[in-house]
């Protein structure tokens, strides 16, 4: 009998609402988390067009003071926990056990409800627009700023448990993405064959696991602080402030390598296909992912080099800031070794992929002033580092997301996105960026600082922040140009056979869209490029690229494999995770607004965790396993 | 000291000036910025010196790199997109090669850093004391050893070494003058020492650099740096009690802040105003801003802000205090006759 024949569909092929709310499948839990974080980047772009625009001039009058401060904490606060490592969290969803061999994440209900527990947390957090104003104390929130005393409003309350939930989103989806990825790995694909956007997925998934508890138990401080009457950061009772940054650094610095590192794997996935070679040094690269994990958990103090820290202190996390440049200027090296002596293809996820290795060299290299103390003392706190930070987490992270989602548009959607409003789209980008944050640099150096809503006229600031506005609008309109291309090739785009970029990896064995138990037969895998080696392997000289369908029967049995006959098993959908990640918002809005949200939030809470607990995994045995 | 590793790094600064956009830049723009690139002090120096020698490498990688990346990518465009390029793994040597260099360069940066960090972080032994104190929205100066307190204008002599021991009264601030060097943190609960002086005469801008509530962005301030017998005088006046008033209308502005919540919060030394919570005007017409450097002091100005602070400053803890026009005419021309 036909392994086909013994695929059980899954429920949730059905369309429609229900379908969507109920699905544990990874792909569509995928698409949610990217729609989700496009929907949350609207409003944090909109965000930065504000504060761009209220500072093209000295002693503007668009958003100040108060207002000011909002939009900026919730700027940085939205695109770090409901942009990028959401959008990066849903590409890994959607893509590594494509990656890797599997048919799912490893617990589909539990990835259910970290997707839903993002969607809640982030709405949760914007809501505080809605109901007395939003967080104001920055994306840092640095006591005693936060503490009640000077911030009576309930911006704060809504900062702490979003982030709260945010938290138990991002630490489930990580136990998730570490077990996938040690546990479901296709036969043969040993960690040494593991392609680098699920090595990278893997660290940045223990980073969040041992930074997230940091902050979670600041957060929980905080809260105590501000409505039991607790003292830990209250100077005046005995309390230090400095513990909260501490604690808050200690999460924040891993933080941003967990915005760059699976960046960093989505390049190294890219450039080794569009120069048609391999990655030069995986190994090297592979490595160097991991030892920037670990030194990124020895560096946080480099945010603290002006608090009066011993000089030793200092030095330490200067040495050490200094050292993760060394794993991070291999992978460049490393990057640009790749495209040489290849046969480079100028398409759209290239051109982003290459064009993040160019920006993130320059991020990286304005970091080296920041780690050197006595220039830290100058240029921290201002528009140096927003310039510097811009240029890793936007020039880079945000690069390689768009690169990334040009990449695998087709298998996602079966259609390609157009090339040549990906070509507006990148020129516009790549203008619009640079313009906005290259002057940033020289702001700092003149002097001005970070996070203030306003500056007099005659201090050299006025043309290059104009220039910095002027920028931010361009950049807009690319992303305008990209929105318009992602609609236009849903319904129009050219339609993508299951391998459209002559790829390596297992993604591009199975048809796009891939059915949803993923593969027929789980490939088995004899090298780091298995796709690659079924097309090219043996053939000294170029042939056409085999033409890969839906199920890859024909090569299987082209390659003489034959996998194990079995069936297919596919969990059941569940509403259940919704139902508890919804109790949760619940009783967190309870707590900031009023109590009556509490009980219903407990009992959507307890009634899902009940369900969720005697609900079969799977509907029926199938097979009598 | 800074001097020495000054020079070690002058040909740093030449070069580095010499091939970069920066360099155009700031000869236009450094002569009204207050730009850490035009530094006064010896502090400030031997950061800016630290700022060029790591441009001068980091400009050297930059260029490098982007060359690479920029020839690899135009000069292995496929002209045949079926063509395959020879399938290379790897190189052991030259992941050795690049790691090394990396290693090394950074190490020398580190070496600077810490030479730097050693010749400045400690104001030198004989230095004048000086608390620096943050509030929401404003800067309170005091000179232990003078006896005097101000806010907003730090004064200081030219050539001295100043140890400003810096704390804050409510949230975190920060506090920067650019060219005098380096920011410190002003942290509620502790003192942090940093070293000030400026080696020439003139107004130096600062502002708070840390998030500090609504008003951050008009958390401003000016060091004033003038010669020793200039600063002599300036001492001997302040520690004068304010002056008595002597027109018909600064007395009347006299019996208003003294009836008026202004007394509440506003210290004048010599009379019943012994207020904690605002910055003290016992020599409220010396200064030449108010607001926090908002605003030159100017009897326009400071009626406007007596009429409504909050206007002024967003947040201000100064409240409205619903003076009449008159009432705001006397107290204008009280607090101006306290020079």
């Amino acid at each position: 009998m036909a392994s086909q024949t013994m695929t059980m569909p899954r429920v949730y092929e059905e369309r429609g609402l229900l379908a969507w709310l109920t699905t544990v499948d990874h792909k569509r839990i995928g698409i949610l988390y990217i729609l989700g974080a496009g929907f949350f980047a609207l409003i944090g772009g909109l965000e930065a067009l504000l504060i761009r625009t209220q500072l093209a001039a000295p002693n503007n009058q668009v958003l100040v003071g108060e207002a000011y401060n909002q939009v900026l904490t919730m700027h940085g606060t939205t695109m770090i926990f409901l942009v990028v490592m959401p959008v990066l969290a849903g590409l890994g969803n959607y893509v590594i056990p494509l990656m890797i061999g599997a048919r799912d994440m490893a617990y589909p209900r539990l990835n259910a409800f970290g997707v839903w527990m993002f969607l809640l947390g982030g709405l949760f957090l914007n809501l505080s627009f809605l109901l007395g104003g939003a967080p104001d104390a920055g994306w840092f929130g640095y006591a005693p700023l936060t503490a009640k005393t000077f911030s009576r409003g309930t911006g704060i309350d809504f900062w702490i448990l979003g982030l709260q939930l945010l938290g138990i989103s991002s630490i489930t989806s990580s136990i998730n993405f570490v077990s996938t990825i040690l546990l479901l790995r296709a036969p043969g694909l040993s960690l040494n064959r593991l392609p680098l956007f699920a090595w990278t997925t893997l660290v940045t998934a223990f980073l969040i696991l041992f930074a997230m508890p940091s902050i979670s138990a600041a957060l929980f401080l905080l809260f105590l602080d501000r409505h039991l009457g607790t003292h830990f950061f209250n100077p005046a009772a005995g309390g230090d402030p400095l513990l909260w940054q501490h604690l808050f650094w200690f999460f924040g610095h891993p933080e941003v390598y967990i915005m760059i590192l699976p960046a960093m794997g989505i390049v190294s996935e890219i450039l080794p296909v569009f120069s048609r070679k391999p990655l030069f040094g995986y190994t090297a690269v592979a490595y160097s992912s991991v030892a920037i994990g670990f030194i990124g958990f020895t560096v946080w103090a480099h945010h603290m080099f002006a608090v009066g820290l011993p000089d030793v202190v200092n030095a330490f996390f200067a040495a050490a800031s200094m050292l993760v440049a060394v794993p991070t200027a291999i992978k460049v090296f490393n990057w640009i070794a790749t495209i040489w002596g290849g046969a480079v293809r100028y398409q759209t996820p290239f051109l982003f992929a290459a064009a993040f290795v160019a920006l993130f060299v320059i991020g990286g290299l304005s970091g080296l002033f920041l780690a050197a103390v006595p220039v830290d003392w100058q240029v921290t706190d201002t528009y140096f580092v927003v310039a510097h930070f811009h240029y890793t987490l936007f020039g880079g992270s945000m690069f390689a997301i768009v690169a990334g989602i040009y990449y695998w548009f087709p298998k996602i959607t079966g259609r390609f996105l157009d090339e040549r409003l990906g070509r507006w789209h990148f020129a516009l980008q790549f203008i619009g960026f640079n313009l906005t944050f290259f002057p940033m640099h020289f702001l700092g150096l003149a002097g001005m600082p970070r996070r203030i809503y306003t500056y007099a006229p005659g201090l050299g600031w006025e043309v290059l922040n104009l220039l910095a506005t002027v920028g931010a609008f361009i950049l807009a309109l690319g992303f305008v140009v990209f929105f318009v291309n992602v609609v236009r090739s849903l319904a129009v785009g050219v339609p993508a056979p299951a391998d459209p970029w002559d790829g390596h990896t297992l993604e591009w064995l199975t048809s796009s869209p891939p059915p949803p138990y993923n593969f027929a037969h789980i490939p088995v895998v004899h090298s780091r490029r298995p796709v690659w080696d079924l097309k090219y392997t043996g053939n000294p000289h170029p042939r056409p690229v085999v033409e890969i369908t839906e199920g890859n029967d024909q090569i299987k049995e082209d390659k003489g494999e034959k996998a194990p006959e079995e069936p297919i098993h596919l969990p059941a959908p569940s509403i259940w995770p919704l139902v508890i990640a919804a109790g949760l918002t619940l009783f967190a809005l309870g707590l900031v607004t009023h109590w009556i949200f509490i009980p219903f939030g407990v009992l959507l809470f307890a009634l899902g965790i009940a369900r969720w607990a005697t609900q079969p995994l799977f509907p029926e045995a199938p097979g009598g396993h | 000291m800074a001097q020495n590793s000054g020079e070690a790094r002058g040909w740093a600064r030449r070069w580095a000036g010499g091939f970069w956009i920066l360099g155009i830049w700031l000869t236009g723009c450094a002569a009204q910025s207050p730009s850490i690139l035009a530094p006064v002090s010896p502090k400030g120096r031997a950061e800016a010196e630290l700022f060029w020698f790591i441009l001068l490498i980091t400009a050297g990688v930059f260029v490098l790199v982007e060359t690479l990346l920029l020839y690899a990518v135009f000069r292995f465009r496929a002209r045949d997109p079926r063509a395959i390029p020879p399938q290379i793994h790897g190189n052991n040597a030259l992941e050795i090669s690049w790691t090394t260099a990396t290693a090394v360069g950074l190490a020398v940066i580190f070496a600077m850093t810490w030479r730097t960090m050693a010749a400045t972080s400690t104001p030198p032994a004989d230095a004048l004391p000086v608390k620096v104190i943050g509030h929401q929205w404003w800067w309170e100066f005091q000179y232990p050893t003078l006896g005097i307190t101000t806010a907003n204008e730090l004064v200081i002599p030219v050539g001295r070494p100043i140890r400003a021991s810096v704390t804050s009264a409510d949230v975190i601030h920060s506090f920067w003058v650019p060219q005098l060097g380096g920011k410190m943190d002003a942290i509620p609960g502790r003192e942090n020492a940093v070293w000030l002086q400026s080696d020439v005469e003139g107004v130096f801008y600062g502002q708070c650099a840390e998030l500090c509530g609504i008003s951050h962005a008009n958390m401003r301030l000016r060091v004033r740096a003038v010669s020793e017998a200039e600063f002599q005088r300036w001492v001997e006046a302040q520690r004068a009690p304010a002056a008595q008033p002597v027109e018909p209308l600064a007395q009347q502005g006299y019996q208003v802040f003294m009836s008026k919540a202004c007394v509440g919060c506003h210290a004048i030394a010599g009379t019943p105003a012994q207020g904690r919570v605002g910055p003290d005007l016992t020599h409220f017409g010396s200064r030449t801003t108010i607001a926090a450097g908002l605003l030159e002091n100017t009897p326009e100005n400071l009626a406007r802000w007596l009429d409504n602070p909050p206007a002024v400053k967003p947040g201000a803890l100064m409240p409205r205090l619903g003076l009449t026009p008159e009432e705001i005419q006397a107290l204008v021309a009280y607090l101006l006759s306290l020079k």
